[in-house]
């Protein structure tokens, strides 16, 4: 689906122009007091039900983005204007669009901006937000607690004991080694590319397909408990309800494997879903861990409505590259041994 | 079927040069018939909104068509260290028809398949396990019906597979759980997969297929609580001829159920890449 687009760097403002035209009425509003507050667009934008009454959120969805989670050192304000963020956006593109130079890696054609790998030719939200973070004020996650502090330096050393990278499987990162990626979260992030979603409805459930890892989230709605405290899981263990129509979707359950940003595995997530135009939802999340930060905190990115279909994601089945950087790291240092012994010989 | 005609065999012997034989091999063909029949023309299953049986909930085959879809007695696991707990539990068979038809060539594959699961069983690495073998490994998958889309989420590799109900389309690439359009048929959901790769297995005894594949499911519900599953095998480069393999589905009625995480490849990563490990001290 990412060959829709087939541009030169140099081509590519004309082509997010294009892109974002029709999210500006929306995207605008967010620079009105009103939305500086709750996000609320101007326009009452009516809600579509599925045949059970619910909210539909149904159909594909993307949630890429340039707006990093927290604000950049160097920036004092909560918005840009449109002409800053389009001007950073462009910059970024080039800059994801330069990652390799047609023909420069032997025999490899791996062109970022003809095979639709740089994130502006997915399509997405145009955000005029500086960072995804929205309370605390300034943009940025809060300092961490001493317990937290703690952790992270007792993970730090852990971490290290374990060595280099390349030393052994589990020294390398989730999304690396197929099991888990930012998509799904929870929070649901979105990555460099691919940040494809498909949203189906049915009575007492909400079902989210992300297209990497073929992963799935089924929510339910009944209002059941949550797993036993007993019971963790990577993704941990979600419930869902709607507030009006927002869905609301809480996780509790998590691992210390994932620990987003630093958290315990005693975080308690709060995502909201809500569906402010046609092709535009408004996602925050809310991170409660007070064994990590004073007060929660919490993010906003929109999404935007996609095409599908998504196709099979087999990561692990084809994961070529990380066999070949274990078996390489091996076969460097048995090379290294070789010359070591060969002035003694 | 080989089980089947033992069974009627057994039955001829009871009423050998008894004068109703032919009343009673009549009776048998026709109970053979209606109860074929009568399993999909006489319950009508609850509607959903669109007016289709719902298929919603979390199933569950219960047989031992996982191990081998065809007729097996016990025999011992591979892994000796396991013992009796990793042992293969004896089952009738979910084939019907006879042996699967392999060609001479596929036959003498599906034998070193067999011999040499331990290092070939894609299931072992925690690969896709493709169609039909996701729906009875013993664990549970969710049916997430609409009207232009049903979703089947394995809890094994997390495989999950979209049917496509209102826009066939050709698979546009080779995949490990294949691309699906979906029909009802009455009482029936129907749906046509085709677009594998050559890597999966039907089950753990080396029944195999090539990138040529084409199942054709049918799902009915017999009641409230059972499923109907039908998968008809089509593979020209590895069968003599399509067959075909059918067993009830349950429901998952504990109240808690649902699919939980099984992220396999975790517990791969040591069989897979643990040779890779580096060494201490180099």
């Amino acid at each position: 689906m990412n060959h829709r687009f087939l541009v030169s760097a140099s081509g590519l403002i004309v082509l997010i122009a294009g892109m974002l035209l029709p999210t500006m009425p929306a995207a605008g509003q967010a620079t009105s007091a009103a939305a500086k507050t709750n996000g609320t667009p101007a326009k009452p934008y009516t809600q579509p039900r599925t045949p059970d009454g619910q909210p539909d959120l149904q159909g594909f969805w993307t949630n890429t983005t340039y707006t990093p989670l927290e604000r950049p050192k160097d920036v004092n304000k909560d918005f840009f204007t449109q002409e800053e963020a389009l001007e950073l956006i462009k910059k970024a593109a080039e800059v994801e669009g330069e990652q390799t130079e047609p023909g420069t890696i032997l025999d490899v054609h791996y062109d970022f901006t003809q095979f639709g790998l740089d994130r502006s030719q997915g399509g997405f939200a145009l955000n005029l937000r500086t960072s995804m973070i929205v309370d605390p004020a300034g943009g940025r996650i809060p300092p961490m607690t001493a317990a937290g502090q703690k952790r992270a330096a007792e993970r730090a050393e852990a971490r290290k004991r374990m060595g280099a990278a390349t030393d052994a499987v589990q020294n390398q990162s989730l999304s690396v080694r197929c099991i888990l990626m930012d998509r799904d979260g929870p929070p649901m992030l979105a990555g460099a590319y691919n940040n494809n979603y498909q949203f189906v409805q049915i009575p007492g459930y909400v079902m989210i397909l992300v297209e990497m890892l073929h992963d799935v989230r089924i929510i339910p709605l009944d209002g059941r408990p949550q797993m036993p405290q007993s019971i963790r899981q990577m993704m941990g263990s979600s419930r869902g309800r709607w507030e009006g129509n927002t869905l609301v979707i809480e996780t509790t359950n998590f691992t210390d494997k994932t620990a987003f940003q630093g958290a315990s595995e005693n975080m308690r997530l709060t995502e909201r879903f809500t569906r402010v135009a046609e092709d535009t939802m408004r996602y925050q999340f809310t991170v409660d861990d007070p064994a990590t930060w004073a007060k929660p905190w919490t993010a906003e990115t929109p999404w935007k409505k996609s095409i599908g279909p998504l196709f099979e994601h087999a990561c692990h089945e084809g994961n070529y590259g990380l066999y070949n950087t274990l078996a390489g790291a091996r076969a460097e240092e048995k090379r290294a041994a070789e010359g070591a012994n060969k002035p003694s010989k | 079927m080989a089980v089947m005609h033992r069974e009627i065999y057994q039955m001829r012997d009871r009423f050998r040069r008894s004068t109703i034989v032919p009343v009673a091999m009549a009776t048998v063909l026709w109970l053979c018939a209606t109860g074929a029949a009568g399993q999909t023309s006489t319950y009508k299953a609850p509607r959903s909104a669109d007016g289709k049986p719902n298929l919603n909930g979390i199933w569950q085959a219960l047989n031992e068509a996982s191990w081998d879809v065809e007729g097996h007695a016990a025999a011992p696991g591979i892994v000796t260290a396991l013992g009796a707990a990793a042992a293969v539990p004896p089952g009738m068979g979910v084939v019907e028809g006879g042996p699967i038809p392999y060609q001479p060539a596929a036959a003498a594959k599906k034998k070193e398949n067999f011999e040499k699961r331990l290092t070939l069983d894609p299931e072992i690495k925690c690969y896709l396990p493709g169609v039909p073998r996701a729906t009875y490994m013993p664990f549970p998958f969710q049916i997430i019906q609409t009207q232009k889309y049903i979703m089947m989420v394995h809890t094994f590799a997390r495989a999950v597979r979209t049917i496509y109900m209102d826009d066939h389309k050709e698979a546009p690439a080779d995949s490990w759980m294949g691309w699906s359009n979906g029909r009802w048929e009455g009482e029936t959901l129907v749906v046509d997969t085709t677009g594998f790769n050559d890597q999966t297995w039907f089950d753990r005894a080396g029944n195999f297929h090539s990138d040529a594949l084409h199942v054709v499911e049918r799902f009915t519900a017999t009641g409230p609580d059972h499923l109907l599953y039908e998968a008809t095998i089509e593979d020209p480069k590895v069968f003599t001829r399509p067959w075909k393999m059918s067993m009830p589905i349950y429901r998952r009625l504990d109240k808690s159920a649902q699919i939980m995480d099984f992220r396999c490849v975790e517990f791969v990563e040591d069989l897979i890449y643990g040779h890779l490990r580096k060494q201490p001290g180099k």
